[in-house]
């Protein structure tokens, strides 16, 4: 097996998540080497180099690949792929949105968000809002996959020792171009990678409200997640929906206020190790997940929670 | 230009799918059944530029058997002026559809293409992506915002970051996120005209597509089920227990 995952990062940083994706490398037995691609990101190709179980790392270093276009980076996985048998990046936007492109243009089929390695060929995903596991068995002479992170226990971020190598190829699609971005900044925990998750949903009734979570979080070191009913209405931002078409988030503690528990929402949370539910209503199906449910107000149940903590 | 929409029929979101006593898929027996919600959320982004007048024919496409005609009604009632069914007797794998829509993109010529990001039922998110490679032209995805001037299209994408915004050269492919829009309701009038309009059915045979199925469904088993919790009867009873039973705050 010789197995080539793509790095998430952001020309500066290399992404925790990349550590899970490696996990899921490993379990298929096989030389790892990981690709950097990006726009003077000298310093994620060192970071790439440190870490435990990584044969190798490859770096293409150009404008062209500074903010990760689809278009690109997959010509590039297309032109480093022959060695290679299975291609993974994690199943975040980045990766779903290259992976299954460069899948069509080596003509093999994709696999997207596969949460369990059984074999080199043999995965588990989830289908259905995470109703249902499948197991799936793939019959291509290449595996191009992305990984659910938070199915992963992370690798090593020290102890290895790769070589280093850039790649001098350059793919630029004239027709598609970076625009501008506006990115989320927060001194918060990441929401994928945080070992507590407070999120909120329709409950908390408007943006100014969610300054409850935040508070709580603060003392918590938690990240904020948010129901698709709370981003839709403008309360917080689209970065923040935890869900089946959202994040998909499995921390220590899960938080829910104000949220009821539908079934695209459970997709993304229950895989949580401990769940807490904050809901007036009784009823509200979070509670048959929860292994705490407190029937209260969130308006007087919130500022307590954050006066006792 | 004319807009291809391309739609798939699911199972409705409201329907807690289950797995099947022996395990070989779910249960779809007697499930209610509809248009993928984002394959929605697609074909009114179509009508609205249709509205616009920056499209003037809207063409929807769906792969699969006879059963989803009902889906790409659904789709014509929106405001869709045609449709194509493409018929497969198989369960077709993901790079089969990819290239059936690609086959049905070079005939018809589309200006922009525009699909779901992902359905709900394999929960995917790899269709359009793939139709782009193939058509060899750029994409879109989980698209917020789209905006057309000339052969310049504008899309903001929801990644998980935040926003980010593309310009790129039409033809080319865009994948809907939640929030690109809210789908109207199709009036009575207009499900009664949509019974009218073209529905065209091909089979993969026609286009020169072999179907194949490369990823082989193994088996499927439920979730692992939580066990159920307790309810606390105050804040200072729920704070113990984390502290103390669940040990996950300090
Ligand atoms: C295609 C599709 C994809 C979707 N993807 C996602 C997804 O990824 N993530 C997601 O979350 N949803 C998703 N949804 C939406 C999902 O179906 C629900 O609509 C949504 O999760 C509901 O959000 P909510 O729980 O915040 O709102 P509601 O269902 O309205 O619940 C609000 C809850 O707050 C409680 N409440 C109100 N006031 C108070 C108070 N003062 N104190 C305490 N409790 C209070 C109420 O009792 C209620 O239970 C998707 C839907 C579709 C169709």
């Amino acid at each position: 097996m010789s197995i080539l995952v793509l790095a998430e990062h952001d020309n500066q940083q290399l992404k925790p998540v990349t550590l899970n994706t490696l996990a899921a490398a490993q379990q298929l037995k096989g030389d790892i080497t990981l690709l950097v691609a990006g726009h003077q990101c000298a310093s994620v190709a060192e970071q790439a180099a440190k870490v435990s179980g990584v044969k190798q790392v490859l770096v293409a270093d150009a404008e062209a690949y500074a903010h990760h276009l689809a278009e690109n980076v997959s010509d590039l996985l297309v032109d480093l792929a022959e060695p290679f048998t299975h291609i993974l990046a994690a199943s975040t936007t980045t990766g779903k949105n290259i992976l299954p492109r460069a899948a069509a243009l080596l003509g093999v089929n994709p696999l997207t968000d596969v949460s369990g390695v059984e074999s080199s060929h043999r995965f588990k995903r989830a289908i259905y809002a995470g109703n249902a596991i499948a197991t799936v068995e793939i019959d291509e002479p290449k595996v191009v996959m992305t990984v659910r992170g938070t199915a992963f226990d992370p690798v090593a971020a020290e102890g290895g020792s790769a070589e280093i190598t850039s790649v001098s190829a350059v793919f630029e699609n004239a027709d598609i171009r970076f625009s501008h971005e506006a990115l989320a900044e927060s001194d918060r925990p990441e929401l994928t990678a945080a070992s507590i998750v407070v999120s909120g949903g329709r409950g908390l009734g408007n943006g100014e409200n969610f300054e409850l979570l935040y508070q709580v979080a603060d003392k918590l070191g938690a990240a904020v997640g948010a129901s698709r009913a709370a981003v839709d209405a403008g309360y917080v931002p689209n970065d923040m929906q935890v869900g089946q078409t959202g994040k998909m988030v499995a921390p220590e503690l899960y938080i829910a206020v104000g949220i009821s528990g539908a079934i695209q929402h459970l997709a993304g949370m229950k895989d949580s190790k401990v769940i807490v539910a904050i809901n007036k209503d009784e009823e509200a199906p979070i509670f048959q997940v929860a292994d705490y449910g407190l029937v209260a107000d969130l308006f007087d149940a919130v500022p307590e929670l954050q006066n006792s903590l | 230009m004319k807009i291809l929409v391309a739609v798939k029929r699911v199972i409705d979101y409201n329907v807690k799918v289950r797995v099947k006593a022996d395990g070989t898929d779910v249960d779809l027996a007697n499930v209610k059944m509809a248009l993928n919600p984002f394959c929605e959320i697609a074909v009114e982004e179509a009508v609205r530029l249709k509205e616009q007048g920056k499209a003037t024919e809207i063409v929807v496409v769906s792969i699969g058997q006879k059963s989803c005609e009902e889906q790409l009604r659904t789709a014509l009632a929106l405001g869709a002026d045609r449709a194509i069914r493409v018929d497969v007797e198989s369960t077709p794998d993901a790079l089969t559809i990819a290239r059936l829509l690609a086959k049905v993109a070079e005939e018809e010529q589309p200006g922009l293409v525009l699909l779901g990001k992902q359905s709900i039922d394999s929960d995917n998110n790899q269709t359009g992506q793939m139709l782009a490679a193939l058509m060899k032209r750029p994409q879109a995805t989980f698209a917020s915002e789209v905006q057309i001037e000339g052969e310049a299209l504008t899309v903001t994408r929801e990644v998980d970051g935040g926003l980010q915004t593309l310009t790129l050269n039409l033809p080319a492919v865009v994948t809907t996120d939640l929030r690109l829009n809210e789908p109207r309701y199709a009036s009575l009038p207009n499900i009664m005209k949509a019974k009218k309009k073209p529905l065209e059915v091909k089979s993969a045979a026609d286009l020169g597509i072999s179907v194949t199925n490369k990823v082989k469904l193994v088996s499927v088993a439920p979730p692992a089920e939580r066990s159920a919790g307790i309810k606390v009867g105050s804040v200072a009873e729920l704070v113990d227990k984390l502290r103390n039973e669940a040990k996950v705050i300090a």
